[in-house]
This record gives structure tokens, C-alpha cells and sequence, in this order.
């Protein structure tokens, strides 16, 4: 099962590079004409897609009553934060090619970036403590930095939504998927209650 | 945005096939289509082969084009199939291949552009009568488009001097605005409400008189793909790529500043100038550079597009920062 998963969240990456792979004419290439923005929405894309089904673990577990699916969350997260991870090289690498007065210019300047920026600085220290060493270290303490998650999520979605030039219908989709999620976990709060058998 | 499937078969025929091979190859396909049903059919065959990628679909040669090579850059020309599969055209959606994707839904014969406004000859103009009177010619422009890419494309076109001379404006036409068509059946990016269509674009009568503006309808000595904006496109090469407005059906002479399709969209992103400006940036993003397609690095851009000579004089005592 957890290689069957494995196998699955890798795959975009795979075909990605398989398709990349094929480029021999940088004009004539498989992914689009222009590969680098092809390479950013990609990455973006996978990269919010496993933060949200990493976000959804919980509340799936309590609604399909499969308790064991807590295992894979660290590995989904850990998916997530490659895909940023990739989408950052991206930006660094393939887009400015190491430009740093650039690139630190464009983080600073445009607000949708520095969002960007902070939900993957974020990131890092819940990537890095996610070894079974750091959990026992950290014990308590551990739970309560992963909550950040709440905070990061929430980033990557402001992010997406700014910097999709016209057409809101995606990011639509991801931040109605992030209310939900949310929402989920605020609701008992606010006095909701949900039955469980 | 999702990402699409593409598979390889698809493209690998094109890739594998040089640009002028196919163009000869699809030429002759047309010539034995003449000559009859059998061979028709044949061409037929051989045509859903090299169709496979819709970026493919046969344009018509054009005859008799003229090339001053006065304006032409002579830049490397970015691939015919980069300039017909990579389009920013969202009357058939958002992502970049779907122009190449749909646009064969749309039917390009007969075409008439409806004339109006302050005009000595208004009328609905068939196509052909609007382009005929007029010599074409090739034009090798530089096109920067606003999301920071360019590319070098051989436009087939008249100057839209020439037909502005020939509809005789009166004085009380200041400006000309221009009208994409609207049909959700042709067009299936139009089923959503991206932009308030119809996509409209408008120009200053001196920038609409610019030896440099061009009525493009064909690229690479070919009738214009559709993706492309066939069969009559604005191109105004010191402007982002979106000023150039595509499938036109109605060009009004009017004595107000227009209202643009892209300043209703995000008045303080898209101006209704919208000159190529490196000082100048996107909000969201920096116009100081830009990636060539073809090309890894990114390049400075140049102000105006690199056209200043030709442009600058119209732009003299303004704030550019005011008016991007
Ligand atoms: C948790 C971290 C991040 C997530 C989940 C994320 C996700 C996304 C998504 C979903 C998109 C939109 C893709 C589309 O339009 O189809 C996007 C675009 C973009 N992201 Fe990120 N991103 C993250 C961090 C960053 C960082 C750190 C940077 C750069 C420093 C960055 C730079 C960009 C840029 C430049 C684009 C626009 C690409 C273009 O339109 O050309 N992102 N991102």
C-alpha cells in the first residue's frame, strides 16, 4: 500500500521529467513552448493539492471510519513539500537562474510572491521535524508546531489566487476545498457537533 | 490549468518533420484535393495524419506578398509551431493550448467586419473587399506579450493606414475600436464569463495610424491558424500582445477613449496603452525582462519594444507611469 502510494505521488514528477526529457528543440517542447511556466504551474498545482489532501486526512478518517489512514500523512505532507520544493528550484534555477538581486527584489515586492515565499519558509521546519526522532524529541511541543499547517495552507491559496492572472476558477476550487477542511475543524468549536458511531 | 495528457504520438510527427517539408507537403496536399475525390480523399487521409496536433491546421498560401524588410527585425524567427500552439486567445479558454485545441471549431468563411462610427463609408465588409484593394506584406515584428515572454513572428498583412485612408474617417474620430466576435458554439471559451465579452481593444487614431500597425491575416506566407486570430488580427508590435485583438468583426471610429477588455478585467494591471515599458512593472510581476521562446535565459526588454524610433514621437510629455 505505501508503495502503491509512493508510485502514485511521484508519478506527476516522473511525467513531468519524462516529458522534459523529450525536449531536444527548446522551442518545439512537449510542455508548451515556454517549459519554465509550464514547470511553475505544474508544481504549484501538485504542491497545493497534496498540502489540501494532507489537510484532509483527519476529517476523512473520521468520515469513512478508517482510522489506519493516519499513517500515510507525513508522507503526503512530505509530497507537498517536495512539489514546493520543485516549484521554488524552478523559480530560483530555471526562471531568474540565480539573479538574486532579482529574485530577492521580486519576494519583497510582490506581495503574492512573499506569500508564497512565507508558506514555504513555513514549511521547512514541519519537512525537517517529521522524522520519527524529532517526534519523540519534541513531544508535545511537536503537535502544536504542526499546526502551522493552518497558517501555511491558508498562504498557499492567497498565493495561488494571486497570481492567476484572469481566470479565478481553479483557485476557486482549491479555497473552497480549504474552507471545508477548515470548517471542519471549527465547526465542534463554534458548537456544531458531529455524530459518531 | 489543470495539466493535460498529452500523448507523445501527437506532437513527435511534428517535431520530427521540418517546417518546410510539411508546408510543401501540405500544399501539395491542397493541389491534388483539386484535382479529384480520389486524390481528395487521399489528402484527406494524409491531412487527419499531420493534423494529429491541432497546431497543424493547414493555412492557405498567400500570393503576392511584398517584403520591404523596412520594420523587419532580423532576429531569429520563433518556430511556426511555438507561434501556433502557445497562444493567449480565451474566447477558446484559458490555458495556452487550448486556442490550438478549439479554434478549428471556428469558421473563418465568410468573415464580415461591420464598419461604424464616425466614418464616410460605413458598411458590413465582407473580408476580402476590406483586404484586397490593398497590397500585402510581410512584416517581421518582435511580440512581447504582458505575462513576460516574446516571440519573433513573419506577419502576412496591410498597414492599417492604408485601410483607415480608404473608410475615410471623419474629424471627430479620435480613436478606433476593435470588436471580437461572439458565439458560444465557435467560440467554447466564451461559455464562461472570463472577460465581459466581446473582447474589445481600441488604439489612438495616430498610434492606429503608425506605419508600423498592422491588419494581419496570415503568418509564415500563410493565411492566419485560427488560434492565431484568423482571418483578421490587430498588430501593434511596441504593445503587449493582448492590444492585438484577434478575429475582428467590428471596427468603430469613435471620439472616445474605448473601454478595453483587459482594463475591465484589472484597470490597475492592464492600462489602456499598455506600451511595452521595462521601467514599468506588472503589480505582480517584473517587465523589465523577458524569456524568448526557444531561449533559457531571460533578456532585458526593450523600451517600446525596441521600436522607439518609429513610436516615441507619439508619446512625448507623457507620464508613462500614469499612462501604462
Ligand atoms: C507552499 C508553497 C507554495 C505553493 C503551494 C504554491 C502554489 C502555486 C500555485 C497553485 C500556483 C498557480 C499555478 C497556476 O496558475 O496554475 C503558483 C504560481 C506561482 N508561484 Fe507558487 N506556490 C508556493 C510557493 C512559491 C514560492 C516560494 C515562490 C517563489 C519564490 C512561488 C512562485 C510562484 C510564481 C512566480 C507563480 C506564477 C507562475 C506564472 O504564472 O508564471 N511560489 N504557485
Amino acid at each position: 500500500m505505501r508503495i502503491f502510494l509512493h508510485i502514485l505521488a511521484i508519478s506527476p514528477a516522473l511525467w513531468l521529467m519524462w516529458q522534459g526529457g523529450l525536449l531536444y528543440d527548446f522551442q518545439d517542447n512537449m510542455l508548451t513552448a515556454n517549459p519554465i511556466k509550464y514547470i511553475h504551474h505544474y508544481t504549484g498545482e501538485w504542491a497545493i493539492r497534496f498540502l489540501l489532501l494532507g489537510l484532509a486526512i483527519t476529517p476523512l478518517r473520521q468520515i469513512i471510519k478508517w482510522p489506519n489512514i493516519i499513517k500515510y500523512r507525513r508522507m503526503i505532507g512530505l509530497y507537498a513539500f517536495f512539489y514546493v520544493v520543485l516549484h521554488l528550484l524552478n523559480f530560483v534555477v530555471l526562471d531568474y537562474y540565480f539573479d538574486w538581486a532579482t529574485i530577492l527584489k521580486e519576494i519583497i515586492k510582490r506581495p503574492a510572491i512573499t506569500f508564497g515565499m512565507a508558506a514555504a519558509v513555513l514549511l521547512l521546519p514541519l519537512a525537517l521535524t517529521s522524522t520519527k526522532g524529532w517526534i519523540r524529541r519534541l513531544g508535545k511541543k511537536w503537535r502544536r508546531l504542526h499546526r502551522v499547517i493552518y497558517v501555511i495552507a491558508p498562504l498557499a491559496v492567497i498565493h495561488n489566487f494571486m497570481m492567476v492572472k484572469a481566470d479565478l476558477f481553479v483557485p476557486f476550487i482549491h479555497l473552497t476545498i480549504l474552507i471545508l477542511l477548515l470548517g471542519y475543524r471549527l465547526a465542534p468549536k463554534l458548537g456544531f457537533s458531529y455524530t459518531r458511531g | 490549468m489543470l495539466f493535460k495528457f498529452l500523448k507523445s504520438s501527437d506532437v513527435k510527427t511534428c517535431e520530427i518533420t521540418p517546417e518546410k517539408t510539411y508546408m510543401n507537403r501540405r500544399i501539395f496536399m491542397q493541389d491534388s484535393a483539386r484535382i479529384g475525390a480520389g486524390a481528395a480523399s487521399l489528402a484527406a487521409f494524409g491531412g487527419g495524419l499531420i493534423g494529429a496536433s491541432p497546431a497543424m491546421a493547414a493555412g492557405r498560401k498567400l500570393e503576392n506578398i511584398t517584403r520591404s524588410g523596412r520594420y523587419d527585425t532580423d532576429e531569429r524567427q520563433t518556430s511556426y509551431k511555438a507561434v501556433t500552439s502557445y497562444n493567449n486567445f480565451y474566447e477558446f479558454g484559458t490555458g495556452k493550448e487550448d486556442p490550438a485545441r478549439y479554434a478549428h471549431r471556428l469558421n473563418v468563411r465568410p468573415w464580415t467586419v461591420k464598419v461604424d462610427g464616425h466614418v464616410d463609408h460605413p458598411g458590413d465588409y465582407d473580408l476580402d473587399d476590406l483586404i484586397r484593394p490593398h497590397a500585402l506584406e510581410e512584416r517581421i515584428y518582435r511580440m512581447r506579450c504582458v505575462e513576460a515572454w516574446s516571440m519573433v513572428i513573419p506577419w502576412v498583412g496591410i498597414p492599417l493606414s492604408d485601410m483607415i485612408k480608404r473608410l475615410s474617417p471623419t474629424s471627430k474620430a479620435k480613436y478606433i475600436r476593435f470588436e471580437t466576435l461572439v458565439d458560444k458554439k465557435q467560440m467554447p471559451g466564451q461559455k464562461r464569463r472570463v472577460i465581459d465579452w466581446p473582447y474589445a481593444e481600441g488604439l489612438r487614431m495616430d498610434e492606429a495610424m503608425n506605419p508600423l500597425t498592422l491588419m494581419a491575416v496570415g503568418l509564415y506566407g500563410e493565411t492566419l491558424p485560427n488560434q492565431n486570430g484568423a482571418p483578421l488580427r490587430l498588430v501593434v508590435p511596441w504593445k503587449y500582445g493582448f492590444k492585438g485583438i484577434k478575429s475582428i468583426v467590428r471596427i468603430s471610429f469613435v471620439s472616445r477613449k474605448p473601454n478595453t477588455s483587459w482594463q475591465g478585467l484589472a484597470a490597475h494591471e492592464y492600462g489602456f496603452y499598455a506600451n511595452v515599458n521595462p521601467a514599468v512593472d506588472h503589480p505582480r510581476w517584473t517587465q523589465a525582462n523577458e524569456r524568448r521562446i526557444g531561449e533559457f535565459r531571460r533578456r532585458d526588454t526593450l523600451m517600446f519594444n525596441g521600436y522607439g524610433d518609429e513610436v516615441a514621437h507619439m508619446y512625448a510629455g507623457m507620464n508613462l507611469k500614469k499612462y501604462y
